[in-house]
């Protein structure tokens, strides 16, 4: 469940859980966080929470909305944005992103069904509906699945599994070249810059290079002949290249180096 | 009616780098141009029930229902093409047969399905799915999403709540809005799209399309085109290296040559009396 932490000066003043699914922010006491300073509109702002994610909308207010230093209108809160009203600072905190450990339960598919659970959000107020058309009969719509699918971390902490995936495109350290050491482009480079590279002459013999967090490696694509390296014929299998390995493709030598 | 030689297909399918199981699903039979996978979901092994059961069903039946009907023709009685017919009828038995069990064995309770069909035939395929499993086309050097997925985000990029780039962040991401197996009765979404030689289909579950992003979907089927196979483990293998959070499936169908149908007058005489 995502929260607001309300600050000013760096003195935490309280928080305040996003368990509405309109949850009002303004100077008059009928706002759900109400925040009794002249800077402040009367109605400010209003965050919209749709089960894990929660948006901030500026309801008009004379001095503005000011996310991460930037005036907004609409945004999407992100975990740790720091929303500023006058002198008045709300932190937002998303726990699902902050508990790594639960975020694997998170990725599990459910399946969402209209009706189904009178739900812990109540009806939203007809003004929802305005700010956000789909959102309000999307949001009435609880997870009623929910249940039924919490068991997966039975299974999982039986695996060695990591608890947090490596992080994405995570590009190797190095970057790999080839260079031509025969044929008419002798002496060429080519950089391989792209996750896939691919080598050779269509219809007679192609290989490809791909880039991965593990290094870099030669596969065989098409062809009655498969590559060799350093002197020696692959199979079908991914081969890992080495700094300074000797490739011969359709006739060209060429090394793959890496660079620093 | 066989397409033997129209279309090759390759599929690679692997639990992940997270999860112990495999709730992904996949079947094909390139012969009758029919390709299936479903993505599980339920606790302990229940999603592979309901995925299994799904491409199980599905494949079988068609199979055989193949061997007799013509799917380009119209159905008498309904008036829609065969082809949709079929589908509409199979994948309402699969949703009987998932929905009865979890109904009737406590240990499936709740259990359910995504799913993607693609039926080739007469240079036509007729695409049905439930859920945010997807299809993807590549046609020449572009590449385009072909289903849209029945989700939250979906619903919420189509009314203009977070745009396409926003909800890569989102946290209320696998949250379907159909599914398979969890009430008596489903509603796929069904629709047909001409193909050309050298078309490259793309199926896949969530555990692809999250963890690559389209441009290097796109890379991979360019550029591996002519091997297939290496093509789909390619693309798993990209999908585990950025995380592997989820099970992960792909089938690829390329497109060798025009398959129309027999369209003599002596065929659709034959056709009429049959």
């Amino acid at each position: 469940m995502a929260k607001l932490i309300l600050s000013m000066d760096g003195l935490v003043l309280k928080e305040i859980a996003l368990t509405k699914e309109r949850t009002t922010i303004g100077r008059k006491p009928h706002n759900d966080i109400q925040i009794d300073n002249l800077a402040v509109s009367g109605e400010h702002a209003v965050i919209v929470t749709i089960l894990q994610d929660s948006f901030l909308e500026d309801l008009g207010s004379t001095n503005g909305t000011v996310v991460n230093g930037q005036p907004i209108k609409k945004h999407f809160l992100q975990n740790n944005d720091i929303i500023e009203l006058g002198k008045y600072k709300l932190r937002y905190v998303n726990e699902a992103v902050a508990g790594q450990a639960k975020a694997a339960d998170f990725e599990k598919t459910m399946v969402l069904r209209p009706g189904s659970v009178k739900a812990a959000i109540p009806a939203p107020a007809p003004s929802a509906a305005a700010a956000a058309p789909a959102a309000a009969p999307v949001a009435a719509a609880a997870a009623a699945g929910a249940k039924n699918f919490g068991d997966s971390v039975a299974g999982q902490s039986a695996t060695a599994a990591p608890v947090a995936p490596p992080k994405p495109a995570a590009a190797p350290q190095k970057n790999g070249a080839l260079q031509l050491l025969s044929g008419a482009n002798a002496g060429k480079e080519l950089d391989l810059t792209k996750p896939l590279t691919t080598l050779g002459k269509p219809g007679v013999q192609v290989a490809v290079i791909t880039r991965r967090p593990q290094g870099f490696f030669i596969t065989h694509v098409e062809g009655a002949i498969f590559p060799v390296v350093n002197g020696k014929i692959l199979d079908a299998q991914a081969h890992s290249l080495n700094d300074h390995d000797v490739i011969e493709l359709a006739g060209v030598k060429m090394e793959f180096f890496l660079k620093t | 009616m066989t397409l033997s030689g129209a279309l090759e297909v390759a599929s690679c399918t692997d639990p992940g780098m997270v999860r112990s199981h495999n709730e992904d699903s996949i079947a094909s039979d390139g012969n009758q141009g029919l390709v299936v996978l479903a993505d599980g979901m339920g606790g302990y092994n229940a999603g592979e029930v309901a995925s299994g059961m799904a491409t199980t069903v599905i494949i079988t039946e068609l199979q055989q229902l193949l061997e007799k009907r013509v799917p380009y023709e119209i159905d008498v009685p309904s008036g829609q093409l065969v082809a949709h017919r079929l589908l509409h009828e199979q994948i309402a038995k699969a949703n009987t047969s998932i929905y009865q069990a979890a109904q009737s064995q406590p240990q499936y309770a709740g259990m359910g399905t995504t799913l993607v069909v693609a039926l080739f035939y007469d240079n036509k395929m007729t695409v049905a799915h439930i859920g945010d499993s997807r299809l993807y086309r590549l046609r020449g050097r572009e590449l385009r999403q072909v289903t849209k997925d029945h989700s939250l985000l979906q619903e919420q990029i189509d009314s203009g709540v977070i745009t396409p780039q926003q909800a890569r962040q989102s946290q209320n991401k696998n949250l379907v809005t159909r599914a398979l197996g969890i009430d008596p009765i489903v509603e796929a979404e069904i629709h047909d799209y001409e193909t050309q030689p050298e078309d490259i289909y793309l199926l896949c579950s969530d555990g692809l399309c999250d963890m690559v992003s389209d441009d290097d979907i796109g890379l991979a089927l360019q550029t591996l085109s002519s091997n297939l196979k290496l093509c789909a483990q390619h693309l798993v293998q990209t999908a585990n290296d950025n995380g592997g959070r989820d099970n992960i499936s792909v089938i690829l169908v390329r497109v060798l040559r025009d398959y129309p149908a027999p369209r003599s007058i002596v065929g659709k005489m034959m056709g009429w009396f049959k």
